[in-house]
């Protein structure tokens, strides 16, 4: 069954949205959404360093992810406007990803595959990478949930709780790193961000608790990545794309349906 | 030690500005202890480096092991980004039973707000839901920054009864932050003058005629505090019921 380089796409876009999910809700609660692109870019020059050194990709765009989420956490909490600090990183991350990949010889680095994602190739080895990283953020945050929940809340409602939200903090980084690094073959490095953000987005206005969002945010992913790839290969078009169209679309429908239910705004 | 929370030399700063200097404080059980002080003077930040919320930059601040302690931030605001009913909150950052959640939304006077969302409280109802979180796993110190902001008169009133029925009941100690200064007259075992460092600290009565205290609030009429004591100390040429009104 895995033979079958469509089975495999529709694992991996599955696999992919729902490791998204429990990540995706903390970039919305949180506003994280640029401190995703900054990371997400960085993958690139991960990539390009990975073939450099003849080290696997995923381990290459893991090491730089974890460098760019670290540096930037540090530079912000340094007082350093977080926006600013955001906006050099995502950018200059992302050319010297572009600049390290045209250094590197010859045809080895098929960029647009890195940058949009490209799901019709992916390997029995992609897909394990995919839901092994899959299962570590699911784990890593479900095992932290409650403390993460309040540390978002309030970092002094948390400490006086005896919760370390640096702590917590750290956990969200290193589950961005792993996202970010399992997602970079379904939507590419530019659309990761919007893998994570959009359905946590869409799942916000028809959500009670935290869990319901949570649990919103995996079914509009997994919605998006089968419709997603149903219109790729209706259409021909890029997949990746297609699975953030669908996303969006989503969002579009359960936002108006939010506002005629309840007009609660978030 | 002795204390539920002791500070010895506590120096902190925000960025280069030092904020506290050389704080020494302890707080025994069913102690109150009100912190008063101008804004900007440091109250905050005592509370949040007490609860271990912020790191000193010089001395040490100990809790006693397995301290339970309820915190009431100052000024504290959800934005709607994340769904949060208030049932839910309080089962941060540990489950309670829902027997526990409405005892303790009851005595806060929130017991209708369980299934609200946080995000939709008004200031006085989210400042009383605060309250609740704070009184629940029978806390041992309630450490309290300007809890009564935004309640109403007798929401102000019952709170203030609540937290020393609170004391006597269960042998909890109080931490707080005021500007309702009559109150702290009132309700305080202890008062702590805080401008950066400790001015003064001591029994009310004592505080208020302290210079340093006088210094900060001044006398006669800038001060409430010290309006106070002048109204019922040496104001003998009005009629007894128009003197009261600061009490
Ligand atoms: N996060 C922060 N970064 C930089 N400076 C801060 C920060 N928090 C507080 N300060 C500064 O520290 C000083 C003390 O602040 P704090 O909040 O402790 O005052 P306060 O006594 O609680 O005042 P208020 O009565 O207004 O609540 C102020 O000068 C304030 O500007
Ligand atoms: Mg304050």
């Amino acid at each position: 069954m895995l033979d079958d380089f469509l089975v495999r796409a529709v694992l991996a876009a599955v696999g992919a949205a729902l490791a998204a999910a429990p990540l995706g809700v903390f970039v919305v609660w949180r506003r994280m959404a640029y401190f995703g692109d900054a990371t997400s870019h960085a993958a690139i020059l991960g990539v390009a360093l990975a073939l450099a050194l003849s080290v696997p990709v995923f381990a290459g765009t893991l090491v730089v992810a974890l460098l760019v989420a670290f540096g930037v956490a540090r530079l912000t909490g340094r007082g350093y406007a977080a926006d600013m600090v955001l906006g050099v990183a995502a950018h200059a991350a992302l050319a010297t990803g572009l600049v390290a990949s045209s250094l590197l010889s010859g045809p080895r680095l098929n960029l647009e595959a890195y940058l949009f994602g490209d799901i019709l190739a992916v390997s029995k080895m992609d897909l394990a990478v995919i839901w092994g990283g899959g299962a570590a953020v699911a784990a890593l945050i479900g095992w932290r949930w409650q403390a993460l929940l309040l540390s978002t809340l309030s970092p002094d409602l948390a400490a006086a709780s005896g919760v370390k939200p640096e702590r917590e903090r750290v956990t969200l980084m290193l589950a961005l790193a792993l996202v970010v690094a399992v997602a970079l073959k379904v939507v590419g490095a530019l659309l990761i961000a919007a893998l994570l953000i959009i359905p946590a987005a869409a799942a916000r206005p028809l959500s009670r608790t935290p869990e319901g969002m949570l649990a919103g945010a995996a079914s509009v992913g997994v919605i998006a990545a089968l419709g997603g790839l149903w219109a790729a290969w209706s259409f021909d078009t890029p997949a990746g794309p297609s699975i953030v169209c669908v996303a969006a679309v989503t969002f579009g429908i359960s936002a108006l349906g939010g506002h005629l239910v309840g007009g609660r705004n978030g | 030690m002795s204390g539920l929370i002791e500070a010895q030399g506590l120096t902190l700063r925000h960025g280069t500005r030092e904020v506290l200097r050389d704080v020494d404080f302890s707080i025994a059980p069913a102690e109150i202890v009100t912190v008063v002080g101008p804004n900007g003077s440091g109250k905050s930040t005592l509370l949040r480096a007490l609860i271990g919320a912020l790191k000193p930059s010089r001395g040490k601040v100990t809790r006693q092991p397995a301290l339970r302690l309820g915190y009431v931030p100052q000024g504290l605001r959800l934005d709607g980004s994340m769904p949060m009913t208030v049932a839910r909150f309080l089962n941060l950052p540990k489950r309670v039973s829902a027997a526990d959640c409405s005892k303790v939304l009851d005595e806060a006077g929130a017991g209708d707000l369980a299934d609200r969302q946080m995000s939709d409280l008004s200031g006085g109802q989210f400042q009383r839901v605060l309250l609740a979180r704070a009184l629940l796993n029978d806390p041992q110190i309630l450490i309290l920054d300007e809890p009564t902001t935004g309640l109403d008169q007798p929401g102000q009133a019952s709170f203030y009864r609540q937290i020393e029925a609170l004391r006597d009941r269960m042998g909890c100690a109080v931490l707080m932050v005021s500007h309702e200064l009559h109150v702290v007259m009132s309700a305080s075992d202890r008062v702590i003058c805080l401008n950066g460092h400790v001015c003064c600290e001591g029994h009310p009565e004592v505080v208020a005629q302290a210079e340093e205290y006088r210094a900060l609030f001044g006398t006669g009429t800038q001060g409430a505090l010290a309006l106070y004591r002048h109204e019922h100390t040496h104001r003998h040429d009005h009629a007894p019921g128009e003197t009261c009104d600061a009490g």
